[in-house]
Order: structure tokens, then C-alpha cells, then sequence
């Protein structure tokens, strides 16, 4: 290159950077602004749950020298309870187990629905058939009497994990519906027969060229997911399905707390609430934001 | 449209079956009432128990038996029972809380105080649903829009249970401002309240607004995101345009032309909302002290009550497959693309 040509070129060189999908994704992601505000909640959350604990004095399990039913103040600043348990502490350990059982089952629901989905698109026929009446017969069953019936089965206290993995064994059916709707309209896609002419396995294809294509969907399901397992472990754990003293959830708390709800416990009512309403409302939000983010129709301006 | 329905019903069959099979394997290998019972003696008395109680107890509660041919026997009744199992002979199988608690007469009078609950807070929950949906669409991007939204994944993000109980101490409160009982926050109905079908109607009702009002902003946020989707979709679309080019006016074309196509979608919704508002009766019922079906459920899950448990399944999977034929009939009211030959 002569070093007369530089000045020229620089001047005429596009000067706007590629940009990748997600890059475009992160990008539309930042411009919703409830989006991000919930974002930054829901990880200040989570740094509360996982990592107050080791910086917080009191634990969440009875102290004696704890008093009970004091009001909220310098030392409790969420009070304490009847039993003389530091309200802060029970709040940063049921959100935790709370938090965990949501995001395996996140995981784990979301895992089991789009491989389940995509099976039943991709091979239409019978095959979607069985598959698609399986998923009516599971609609049917009432989801807190079947998850209730597994955990009350348990003889021993019922700890998070054993919610998790029974709530997501249950969960999954509304992912494989949307994964499977997806599914049905890529596998008529000209990459697909591409991918099929060149000798791709089925396996091959619905791994690593369907389940791919329907990220945005999954990763949308994956946050309603959160919000919907936190609703159903807490709805359990107050119904006493759940998990048990003397380990404890946002659920329970709440159950604890009982008709306390206008008198001068009231904290002992709301916070938990108030906790569970935020969880599930930022994820949501942040879910809403992705979608739009991923939404290949959306423009860069937000109307 | 007869015949459209009948094929519907038979179709259901296989898919209730597969659900009663699914739930009994489940619950059933879940617990061992038995032992439980056995283990229960023993605390009490202090003695183990001879084999001979335990014996009759399996012969009971028919657990001298396989899974499979319980399940067999609780549906068909066929074979060698003690006269009280068999769902085709319509028995429920035996309660292991005793003869004198049979789970037919408990579901069945249980069962209108859950319906009541169930269809009011559906119907309620759609209505308001389509309301805000539609308003939210007509006012898009204003004031009315956001709050609306906001409300919506507001209610969305609250369990029911915490909502129930606020609405239960907050109505309590405002009985003691008031000076009279306005809102009954405890039961069903008036405790021993006898009459004909009606009165008893008429008297359960100051204990239905509450409840009624929990499940309702439980279960609105859902359909009426879709509603303000669809909504929005049709106002764009090319025929109301025209209609509105005609110089039709702008609340029939509103009515007549956007809402019955927008209101399609949203039939999907309906027996969605109808098994969640089965499911929040469960919690309803549970901090408003209903003697309904759902607290049944949860008083047979924590006993162990295998054939009590199937009972509360059996019926909430019929109402929920009715409520997916009402909305497939709606489909065809509201669609005039489809007809049900």
C-alpha cells in the first residue's frame, strides 16, 4: 500500500464496526429501560441471598439471646420473630433456597421441554402424536396436587433440591409447546434440508441446528420459568408441601407470619411478599426485554 | 355441532385415563398408608402390632394387592373388592380416614362450594382480562397503557397465597371501619345455613366476593397481555382500515370489527385460567377456610389418601377438559372460518 493512498482510504472507509447477533441483542437489551432497572434488582437480589450471609452476624436459624417480636431496628433491620430468629438472616437464606430451586429448575424444565419439543416438530407424525397426547394427559393433572403428592412423599425434611427437581420433572410442558410451535415452521427451512442432503443425523440436526434457531424462545422460557417456579415452590412450601423447618423459604415465612398483615408484625408479612413480588416482576421484565431484544423484527428504536 | 361435541367427549377418554394412570402410579408408590398407620399404632400403644391388623388393614384399603391391579380394581370394581371400589359401579374406593368420612359423599358435597369459586373467579378473571387488554391496545403508548401494563405484570409476579392473605386481613380491617360484617372472611357459607339450591346460593355469597376478587387478579395478568397483543394486531390490520374509511363509527368498528377477532387468542387462554383458578382454590380455600374440594386434596395428599387423592384428580381433569370443549366451541362462535360439522 503507497503511502499516498492512506489519507484517502481512511477517509472513505466504513467506519462502523460489524456487529455480531448478540452484540445487537445486548444492544437492543440496554435500551429497554425496565429491563435493566429489573436486572440490576434481580442481581442485587442475588448477591443478598448468596453473598449476605457471610457478611450479615445472625444466621437464620433461633438464638436465645435474640429477642422475639422486637420491631425492625439498627440490630434486626427486618426484626425478629416469635421464636427469636433474625429476620435479615431467615430472609437472606430463604431467598437463597428459594433462588435455587428456581434456577435449576430453569434449567432443568427448560432442558427437558425444547429437547422434548423439538423431537415432537421435528418428526411430525406419529411420533408428535404420542408426544403432543402425553402433553394433554400432563395438562390435566393438577400441578400442585401431583408436585404436593411427590413432596409430601418425602419422609425426611423435604430440602431444596428435592423441590427443584420435582417441580421441574412437571414444569417443562409449556416450554416444549412453544419450542415445538418453533420447530414445526424451521424444520420446512431450506438450512435444514441442507443439513439433512449433507448427511446430518437426526440427533445432529435437532442439536445443533434446530435447538440453536430457537434460542430467543428458550431463553425467553427460561426466565418465565424462574418467576413460575418461584410462584409454585412458595405456594407449596405455604401449604406445608414444601420445604421444612427448620430449613426455610420466602413460602413458609410467609405462612409464619400469618394474619399478621395489619397489626405491628406487619414486617414479618410484607417483607417476605414484597421479596417474592420483586423476584418474580424483575424476571419478568427482564424476560419482556429479551424477548424484544431477540425479536429479529424490532428495530433499533424502541417505539 | 352434536356430533363435533360427542367426538370431543370420546376423545377426552384416553387422555383422562392416561392422567388417572400417571397420577395413581405416582401417588400411590409415594406413600404406604399402612405402614404409616402401623407406625402410628405403635406409637400410641407402645406394642408392635400383631400381623393380623395389618392384614385386615391391607385387605381394607386393598393394599394386599400389585399397583396395576389396584388401579384396576379403583376403576372397574371388577374382581374380588369389599363392595366399595369400582369408579365404572360409581364408588370411590375406601378413605383411610374411615367409613364414616366416604370420599363420594365428601367430593360431591364439596363440590358446588369449589365450582362456585372456580367458574365466578374465571369468568371474572377473563372479563377484567379483555377490559384491560382491550383499553390498554385502544390507549396504546399512554398514560392508561403503562399503568395498566404495570398493574398487570404486577399481579402477575404475586402468589396467591400471599395476595389471599393480605385480602382476608385487609377485609377484616375494613369490617371493623365499617362497624358491620360486610365481607365474610371465614367459610363457605352461614355455618348450618339450610335451604333450597338458591338460598343457599344467596347466603354463600358475602363469602365469595373476597376469594373470588384473590383469584381473579391472580389469574387476569396472563390473558390480558395477550388481548392487548391481538388487539393491537387487528386495530392495524387492513379491514379495520376500511371500515373505518367507510366512516363507520369508531366504537361500532371497535366492537363489531377489531374486538370479535381480537377476542380469539384469548379463547385459548380460557382453560388455562380455569386450571389455574382449580389450583388457587387450593390456596384460597386453604386461608379462607372453605371446606371445598381443594382443601380435601391437601387434607388427602398429607394422609397419604391414595384413592381420596384420585377423586380430587379425576374431577379436576373433567373440569378442565370441559373447560378446553367450551373454549373449542367458543373458537366457533367467535371465528366464522370455522364451523363444527
Amino acid at each position: 500500500m503507497s503511502n499516498t493512498a492512506a489519507p484517502r482510504l481512511d477517509a472513505e472507509a466504513i467506519n462502523t464496526k460489524e456487529r455480531g447477533q448478540w452484540e445487537m441483542v445486548a444492544r437492543r437489551f440496554f435500551r429497554h429501560r425496565a429491563a435493566v432497572i429489573s436486572l440490576v434488582i434481580f442481581l442485587v437480589i442475588v448477591l443478598f441471598a448468596y453473598v449476605g450471609p457471610f457478611l450479615w452476624k445472625w444466621d437464620y436459624k433461633i438464638h436465645s439471646e435474640i429477642p422475639s417480636w422486637a420491631a425492625p431496628s439498627l440490630d434486626h433491620p427486618f426484626g425478629t420473630d416469635k421464636a427469636g430468629r433474625d429476620m435479615l438472616g431467615a430472609m437472606m437464606q430463604a431467598t437463597k433456597q428459594s433462588l435455587n430451586v428456581a434456577l435449576v429448575v430453569a434449567i432443568g424444565s427448560t432442558v427437558i421441554g425444547a429437547l422434548y419439543g423439538a423431537v415432537a416438530g421435528f418428526y411430525r407424525g406419529w411420533v408428535d402424536s404420542i408426544l403432543m397426547r402425553f402433553l394433554d394427559i400432563m395438562f390435566v393433572i393438577p400441578f400442585l396436587v401431583i408436585t404436593g403428592a411427590l413432596a409430601g412423599a418425602i419422609d425426611t425434611s423435604v430440602r431444596w433440591y428435592h423441590m427443584a427437581i420435582i417441580l421441574a420433572v412437571f414444569g417443562w410442558t409449556s416450554i416444549a409447546r412453544a419450542v415445538r410451535a418453533e420447530v414445526l415452521s424451521l424444520r420446512e427451512k431450506e438450512f435444514i434440508e441442507a443439513a439433512r442432503s449433507a448427511g446430518g443425523s437426526d440427533w445432529h440436526i435437532i442439536t445443533k441446528h434446530l435447538i440453536p434457531n430457537t434460542m430467543s424462545v428458550i431463553i425467553v422460557s427460561v426466565t418465565l420459568q424462574i418467576a413460575f417456579a418461584i410462584l409454585s415452590e412458595t405456594t407449596l412450601s405455604f401449604l406445608g408441601l414444601g420445604i421444612q423447618s427448620p430449613d426455610t423459604s420466602l413460602g413458609l415465612l410467609i405462612d409464619a407470619a400469618g394474619a399478621s398483615a395489619f397489626n405491628e408484625h406487619w414486617y414479618l408479612f410484607y417483607i417476605p411478599g414484597v421479596m417474592i413480588i420483586l423476584i418474580a416482576l424483575t424476571i419478568n421484565f427482564i424476560g419482556d426485554g429479551l424477548r424484544d431484544a431477540m425479536d429479529p423484527r424490532q428495530t433499533m428504536v424502541r417505539r | 355441532m352434536v356430533v363435533f361435541i360427542i367426538r370431543r367427549t370420546l376423545m377426552m377418554i384416553p387422555v383422562l385415563l392416561g392422567a388417572t394412570i400417571l397420577c395413581f402410579a405416582l401417588v400411590d408408590l409415594s406413600n404406604d398408608p399402612v405402614q404409616d398407620r402401623v407406625f402410628e399404632l405403635e406409637q400410641s400403644t407402645g406394642e408392635p402390632v400383631p400381623q393380623s391388623t395389618i392384614d385386615a388393614l391391607e385387605a381394607q384399603w386393598y393394599y394386599d394387592r400389585s399397583v396395576p391391579e389396584r388401579y384396576w380394581i379403583w376403576l372397574t370394581g371388577f374382581g374380588d373388592t369389599n363392595g366399595d371400589i369400582g369408579l365404572l359401579q360409581g364408588k370411590w374406593g375406601p378413605s383411610i380416614e374411615g367409613t364414616a368420612l366416604p370420599i363420594g359423599d365428601e367430593i360431591s358435597s364439596r363440590f358446588w362450594i369449589t365450582l362456585r369459586l372456580v367458574l365466578f373467579a374465571t369468568i371474572a378473571s377473563i372479563a377484567i382480562a379483555i377490559l384491560a387488554g382491550v383499553v390498554s391496545a385502544v390507549k396504546q403508548y399512554s398514560r392508561t397503557d403503562y399503568v395498566l401494563t404495570f398493574l398487570g405484570f404486577l399481579f402477575l409476579a404475586m402468589p396467591v397465597f400471599w395476595l389471599g392473605s393480605l385480602f382476608k386481613e385487609g377485609a377484616v380491617q375494613l369490617n371493623k371501619i365499617i362497624g358491620s360484617t360486610v365481607f365474610q372472611t371465614y367459610g363457605s357459607g352461614t355455618t348450618g345455613f339450610q335451604g333450597n339450591g338458591w338460598e343457599v346460593f344467596v347466603d354463600s355469597l358475602p363469602y365469595l366476593i373476597v376469594p373470588t376478587l384473590v383469584l381473579m387478579l391472580g389469574g387476569y395478568a396472563a390473558i390480558s397481555r395477550y388481548q392487548r397483543a391481538s388487539m393491537l394486531e387487528v386495530m392495524n390490520s387492513d379491514y379495520v382500515r376500511l371500515a373505518r374509511a367507510k366512516g363507520v363509527r369508531n366504537g361500532t368498528v371497535m366492537r363489531r370489527h377489531a374486538l370479535r377477532t381480537a377476542l380469539i387468542p384469548v379463547a385459548t387462554f380460557a382453560p388455562l385460567a380455569l386450571s389455574g383458578a382449580m389450583g388457587g382454590a387450593m390456596v384460597t380455600e386453604t386461608i379462607f377456610g372453605w371446606r371445598g374440594l381443594g382443601v380435601y386434596s391437601l387434607e388427602a395428599i398429607n394422609a397419604g389418601d391414595t384413592f381420596a387423592v384420585m377423586a380430587y384428580v379425576l374431577i379436576s381433569g373433567i373440569v378442565v377438559l370441559v373447560g378446553v370443549l367450551v373454549s373449542d366451541i367458543l373458537y366457533g362462535v367467535l371465528d366464522p372460518r370455522i364451523r363444527y360439522e
